[in-house]
């Protein structure tokens, strides 16, 4: 039941990446990741651009090579399943001392380990260079559903508050003596989980009240709706152009066309 | 099981984003024609509480601990529309805000956990319901079914999608096996705290228990979910993982399976061959050295639930380590 706060994940900064609109930073985002899932595992080099790309944008956002590796542990369970690949994948197979591999699985492992943590860290990017409310109002500018904006707002703006009360009851029941080892001990924790939604239910039913009485009387808030920064979309999407080139060089290798 | 970016090719994880924004368009519709946008906030909230839910680590083994993927607690407690909305929502925010699950990935993992979960879920739990008393324990008991079931039908979603875009070539049916065998297990823990979780909820306010409202409980009557409850969902979640290891991931080993035949109709299949390991003491599932073939295909699936869950354990506890101080001050 331990709890990771969630503001952890913005890290305030100046620097070129941090003033960009959140329009165009998820716009870059989305592009380079399209070209990195895009590129044939055969095609090393383009993997080494793809991480000098990697490696520009979080010099220019000053973010410490530390922290962005840090970040990329999330993605460890499905990085273990890549481990597996060469070992249960088919086709051809090669002999490494007492070891059968597969020739197919290890290219598959090698793509998920190199696709994953790259794309990873072009997430970790914007995620630490972006304020959540930036997000939000990016998406809105690329024309995500209103209510879908509108209520990852409200779950954004008090997703601290609820956390917290849920680091209480983990708190107070620490205090009473619980332990959290065996799934037996599971039955308070579902207890509390259960109480926290029903505190969750009663503080969104304060927060419309609250706002009715203010003349709300539906739709999206506005703050949310706001229009985005004047675009910048040179100098935003400078580095993804860079790396969607690389990936139809790539291609284009891979086809043996030239 | 969140996805990350490069795991399935691409064709396949834009197949995935167009089912998933046809079916979160339609539950938008849906959520629209039953609730005003009044209601915005309110989901919002609920959706903060999916969030933390996820966050929670509930203990399963000596200090091991798992979190739940919370489709249909969240259909049971909200109505199956609001669900598939709120976990898509948790799911984009996981996604762009915390960069947990790939953003090209993203189709695919709200198919398989707000989609699938949510809608196979709800539908086990409708007709559960049907069947047993108009109590609270029996939403208790539906829930615990349903999320079982859910997370089996979630697991199965990924493999088809393994076996449309995924790399390595390995077969569907090892996957299957491997995935879904492993699945069938953590559904039972999945399926245990989402029934106290309602049971709790319907305790303190039955009236916010949507799934009970719709089934036609009367008020303020308490679940019942004791010892005996309890122990025989396990038992009977250990039977049905052990009967799918047992007679339906043979049946998927021996002749094409729907899976590989949907792979081969789409010219993707590669070659499914045995597994590498067809050498090694799990062969094929079943121990050498023992005759009787179905408990030695217990046996295996046993070790290798076993061995998963050691892996994960330790995973687990070098990942959910204390934040750093860096992080904490910032």
């Amino acid at each position: 039941m331990t709890v990771v706060h969630p503001h952890v994940v913005f890290v305030h900064g100046v620097s070129p990446v941090h003033r960009l609109p959140g329009r165009e930073k998820l716009v870059a985002l989305l592009v380079f990741i399209v070209a990195v899932v895009a590129t044939p595992a055969h095609q090393v080099w383009a993997f080494a651009a793809y991480g000098a790309v990697v490696a520009i944008a979080g010099s220019l956002a000053r973010l410490s090579p530390g922290l962005v590796s840090r970040r990329l542990s999330v993605g460890l369970p499905f990085l273990l399943f890549a481990f597996a690949l060469p070992f249960v994948g088919g086709g051809e197979r090669v002999q490494m001392g007492s070891l059968s591999l597969s020739v197919a699985g290890a290219w598959a492992a090698w793509a998920i380990l190199a696709k994953g943590v790259l794309c990873l860290g072009a997430s970790v990017i914007l995620t630490a260079t972006t304020p959540v409310s930036e997000i939000l109002r990016g998406l809105s500018a690329l024309r995500v559903p209103g209510v879908l904006v509108g209520i990852a707002g409200f779950m954004v703006r008090y997703l601290d508050i609820i956390v917290s009360e849920a680091r209480r009851m983990r708190v107070a029941m620490l205090a009473r003596g619980h332990r959290s080892r065996w799934i037996w001990h599971a039955r308070p924790v579902a207890g509390s989980a259960g109480l926290l939604f029903v505190r969750a239910h009663e503080r969104g039913e304060r927060v419309l009240d609250a706002m009715t009485a203010r003349g709300y009387g539906g739709g999206i808030p506005e703050a949310l709706g706001e229009s985005s920064a004047p675009a910048r979309w040179l100098e935003t999407e400078a580095l993804p152009v860079l790396a969607c080139l690389v990936c139809i060089g790539a291609l284009v290798v891979e086809r043996g066309v030239l | 099981m969140h996805i990350p970016d490069g795991f399935i090719n691409l064709p396949t994880s834009l197949g995935a984003a167009t089912v998933a924004a046809g079916g979160v368009g339609a539950s938008l519709r849906q959520v629209g024609r039953t609730l005003r946008d009044r209601a915005i906030p309110l989901a919002g909230l609920a959706a903060a509480f999916v969030f933390v839910l996820q966050m929670l680590n509930f203990p399963v083994a000596a200090g091991t601990s798992g979190h739940v993927l919370g489709g249909v607690l969240a259909a049971v407690l909200l109505g199956p529309w609001i669900a598939v909305v709120v976990v898509t929502v948790v799911m984009v925010i996981q996604a762009l805000v915390f960069a947990d699950g790939g953003v090209s990935a993203l189709g695919l993992n709200v198919v398989n956990m707000a989609l699938v979960t949510v809608l196979v879920g709800w539908l086990v739990f409708r007709g559960i319901s049907l069947l047993l008393p108009r109590t609270g324990t029996s939403i208790v008991i539906a829930t615990m079914v349903a999320s079982w079931a859910s997370v089996v039908a979630a697991s199965v979603a990924f493999v088809m999608e393994y076996a449309l875009g995924g790399g390595g070539q390995v077969s569907v049916a090892t996957v299957f096996r491997a995935m879904v065998g492993v699945h069938a297990f953590i559904g039972i823990g999945e399926g245990l705290i989402a029934g106290l979780v309602v049971s709790a909820v319907l305790a303190a306010r039955p009236d916010l228990v949507y799934g009970a409202a719709i089934v036609g409980v009367k008020g303020a009557q308490r679940a019942r979910v004791g010892r005996a409850t309890i122990a025989s969902f396990v038992l009977a979640g250990v039977t049905a993982a052990v009967l799918l290891l047992v007679v339906v991931a043979p049946h998927a080993a021996s002749s094409p399976d729907g899976l590989e035949r949907v792979a081969t109709d789409q010219g993707i299949a590669g070659t499914a061959v045995d597994s590498a390991t067809a050498g090694s003491p799990f062969a094929d599932y079943g121990i050498s050295g023992i005759e009787n073939q179905p408990l030695g295909t217990i046996l295996a699936g046993l070790a290798g639930i076993v061995i998963t869950f050691l892996i994960g354990g330790l995973v687990m506890r070098w990942s959910s380590r204390r934040p750093s101080r860096e992080e904490v001050r910032s």
